[in-house]
């Protein structure tokens, strides 16, 4: 696949997850070796592939990824100068001239910011714009040596900032492609994207399906690129579990990103998560779980009075039946350091105590029996769990969590790093369950497993749900073109929802 | 699952006991019995060199004489292996002993209620600890750098930095002049808390708790167990153990001096590092704290009886230490420190 950049202008980059946009960014950066033949000019001159990590900073390129990069506990004026201050093997720190040289890129820009501010104590638009102003900088300090105009990369920088943010950072770019480098705006927001951008490439499945001006874009178009109507509507074998009675009902929850919502889940219905990133379902996971404190909420369960979400912690919640299966599986999840019997047993190692002693035995051969329910491979409890390949390892998360006949299953991106086969496993187990009677909550980036394995899908954006598919709606497409659909709703302007009728 | 299934399962397995048919692993079982094969070299090296190395009441000295600093490697592992440093237990020995003589010396308070003041000082200084680094997050490593200062300083005030001789003699029969096997008490006390603490860490869930708590946080969160709790227990018990130090230390020289419990903290961080390369490797073990302290206590003891200059002690402690985070960071396969 190839696409050109013209100097000056702003060019849009849209795909799915998965579409080839992150090898993209990862190969300029240096991070990635691409496949043999490619190649790469800038400015007219043909640079050797792969790049080194680093090169670009020579080429004249920068990038904002969406975690910015900024140093928390420092300030506007040292991450500002970040790579001046510590590139270099410069005698002294002249700060007076540095703090002059930071105004002036900050007047350049009409930023009204203090050099002397913490990074923490910046709006999260100030810390975007910083990081674009500090990116144009770089490109900016190429220049000078090459005399050439740069190329800025901007990786998803406005899903996290309100509707005034995201235009004051479009009025950044503006100004940036008037010095006459270019910019790659790489975006889930259609919107954003036709309102920025001079021309748009389409990614899918790695492969460039179109480049678009922008006069010819309108937002149908696109959505029909990225989703591609090249699979047709399958045939669902989904339930509707609407009839059975509601399991927990979640009222007014709010989180960081997520705007008071409500939502409920039925007795044995598997109700998936899914929107645009920084749309707020992510978070309802963990706030179910009571593992993050919600700005308010209440729950209620099997159609008893409903309680605050702040009296809910983890140990309550699995006390109530509840488990959470979090993304972040070395971090949140599992221990890699210790031995598969231990992580998997975790929440329960007290029915392990008998008569004043820990039944190691009895615990390693039940951990053994459980692997080999799981098809856990290798099926050796005493390994340690980083001795298992991503899918395996979250094989042993997911039966510690089944081995407990949970009645409501908090799931975050359940086969992030599986491979197809585990997947199917993964996913078979947890049909078996619900069938059972256990309800699922499974967030989720990925249409197509959603599309998989669930009964029922909930669309969010910009905090708030605003759609639900079920039934013959519900596909891998469906999902796709709901979260692109959704995300041009208008800001601000609440979208009553409410669950399906339940006693 | 259902229970039925589950059950059927362990069924079929129980026919099918180490199916997994995983070989022996002899590197690792070397690994685990690797620093006592250098203890007992170490012991022949020395007897080679001093004939008279090698007679009892030579051990017997220094399985009683180190029995201090190996309750105290044992307090120090309760907190290392929930994840947080105590470099107090040193200063918490001192002021134990230290306490003792002052009560018991000047004040002639009872022994008896004398003990039972100086564990309770003992739970005051985890639960301090416990406020300074739980509840308003500060590092480990500073809250007890601190404090090992601020206890140093009451330490003087309080004995108006004088060893203070005369503690009763029941204290010191309990630790040095009763025998068995020829070894006074001090050594069996400090083996008895090496099996209260192995008992704790390997048959009851408290101690896998514990682990958890030491490697994941967020994991052992949001599994339901009660970090902050099992922080806080594992603090006020090493507070507590190094104090219990100070008593043995208190009863094996028969005085308190406001300086040399100090000169513990390093010899117990060696041999609790130096521990978790052995028996149980890349654990912080009880067993393995034992052997590493006696271990260390050899070489020093050998050194000296050489002849060799009160320098190379601290050479010795210094070198152990690092050598030991080395070793066994090697043996973990390079992976990060649990402690930070």
């Amino acid at each position: 696949m190839s696409f050109d950049v013209m100097a000056g202008e702003v060019h849009g980059l849209l795909g799915k997850n998965g579409s080839g946009k992150s090898t993209l960014v990862k190969i300029l950066a240096g991070f990635h070796a691409p496949d043999e033949g490619g190649s790469l000019s800038f400015n007219g001159e043909p640079t050797g592939l792969p790049l080194k990590p680093g090169d670009f900073r020579r080429l004249g390129m920068a990038f904002v990824h969406q975690n910015l990069g900024l140093i928390p506990s420092l300030t506007v004026l040292e991450n500002l100068r970040l790579v001046p201050l510590t590139a270099g093997n410069r005698g002294f720190i002249n700060w007076a001239a540095e703090t002059r040289a930071a105004r002036a890129a900050l007047a350049r820009f009409e930023l009204d910011l203090d050099p002397e501010e913490r990074i923490d104590r910046l709006t999260p638009v100030q810390r975007a714009l910083l990081a674009i102003v500090r990116a144009f900088e770089e490109i900016e300090l190429a220049r000078a040596t090459t005399g050439k105009p740069g190329l800025m990369l901007l990786d998803e920088p406005t899903p996290f900032l309100p509707q005034s943010g995201v235009e004051q950072l479009f009025r950044l770019v503006r100004s940036i492609t008037q010095s006459g480098s270019s910019v790659i705006f790489i975006s889930h927001d259609i919107d954003e994207v036709l309102e920025i951008t001079d021309e748009i490439t389409v990614l899918r499945d790695g492969e460039r399906v179109g480049e678009l001006k922008r006069a010819d874009a309108t937002h149908d178009k696109i959505v029909q690129m990225i989703v591609g109507r090249s699979i047709a509507r399958g045939a669902h074998r989904k339930t509707d579990r609407t009839t059975a009675p509601v399991y927990a009902r979640f009222s007014n929850l709010a989180g960081k990103m997520l705007e008071p919502s409500e939502l409920a889940v039925h007795r044995g219905e598997i109700l998936g998560l899914t929107g645009l990133i920084g749309s707020g379902y992510e978070e309802v996971p963990y706030l179910a779980f009571g593992a993050r404190p919600a700005r308010s909420g209440e729950i209620a369960i099997d159609g008893a009075a409903a309680f605050a979400q702040t009296t809910l912690s983890p140990r309550r919640s699995i006390e109530m039946g509840f488990a959470l299966l979090p993304a972040d599986r070395q971090g949140a999840s599992g221990v890699d350091s210790l031995p598969i019997v231990d992580n998997m047993f975790l929440p329960d190692v007290g029915r392990f105590f008998r008569g004043a002693f820990m039944r190691n035995g009895a615990m390693v051969r039940e951990a053994r029996a459980l692997g080999a329910t799981f098809e856990v491979k290798p099926n050796d409890p005493g390994l340690k769990l980083s001795a298992l390949s991503g899918g395996n390892a979250q094989k042993v998360l997911i039966a510690r969590w089944m081995n407990r006949n949970p009645s409501l299953l908090l799931l975050d991106e359940p086969t992030q790093g599986v491979d197809v086969g585990t997947r199917q496993q993964i996913f078979a187990a947890l049909r078996k369950a619900a069938a059972e009677g256990m309800s699922v909550i499974c967030a989720s980036s990925e249409a197509e497993q959603l599309a998989e394995i669930c009964d029922r899908v909930l669309i969010f954006a910009k905090g708030r749900i605003c759609q639900e598919l079920t039934g013959a709606d519900l596909t891998k497409d469906g999902i796709s073109e709901a979260c692109y659909q959704s995300a041009a709703l208008p800001t601000g302007a609440p979208t009553p929802y409410l669950t399906q009728a339940a006693p | 699952m259902t229970d039925a299934t589950k059950s059927d399962a362990i069924k079929t397995d129980a026919s099918s006991t180490r199916s997994a048919g995983a070989p022996v692993n002899y590197r690792r079982q070397f690994e685990r019995v690797a620093l006592l094969l250098v203890w007992v070299l170490l012991i022949a090296t020395f007897a080679a060199v001093m004939p008279n190395f090698l007679r009892w009441g030579n051990f017997s000295i220094m399985f009683a004489s180190y029995a201090p600093a190996a309750l105290l490697a044992l307090a120090i592992i309760i907190p290392l292996t929930a994840g947080d440093y105590d470099l107090s237990v040193g200063a918490t020995l001192t002021l134990s002993a230290s306490s003792i003589a002052v009560l018991n010396v000047w004040q002639d308070l009872p022994i008896g209620l004398v003990l039972v003041v100086v564990l309770g000082i003992g739970v005051v200084v985890g639960l301090v600890h416990a406020l300074f680094i739980i509840y308003f997050r500060v590092p480990s490593l500073v809250v007890t750098l601190g404090s090992t200062s601020l206890m140093s300083g009451i330490v003087q005030w309080m004995t108006n930095s004088t060893t203070i001789g005369g503690i009763d003699r029941a204290l010191i029969n309990a630790v040095v002049g009763v025998r068995f096997l020829g070894i006074p008490l001090a050594f069996y006390y400090a083996i008895a808390a090496a099996f209260v603490l192995w008992y704790v860490f390997d048959y009851t869930p408290l101690g896998r708790r514990l682990l958890f708590v030491g490697r994941g946080r967020e994991v052992a969160r949001l599994n339901g167990i009660a970090v902050n709790r099992v922080r806080v227990a594992a603090l006020v018990a090493s507070a507590v153990l190094a104090s219990a130090a100070g008593i043995l230390y208190a009863g094996v020289l028969g005085s308190a001096d406001p300086y040399s419990g100090l000169n513990y903290l390093l010899p117990a961080f060696a041999a609790a590092f130096l521990g978790a390369t052995t028996i149980q490797p890349g654990r912080f073990n009880p067993w393995g704290t034992i052997v590493a302290v006696y271990f260390l206590a050899t070489g020093i003891t050998g050194l000296s009886m050489l002849g060799i200059p009160l320098w190379v002690t601290n050479v010795f402690n210094g070198g152990a230490l690092i050598l030991a985070v080395t070793i066994s960071q090697i043996t973990r396969g390079r992976e990060a420190s649990d402690i930070g």
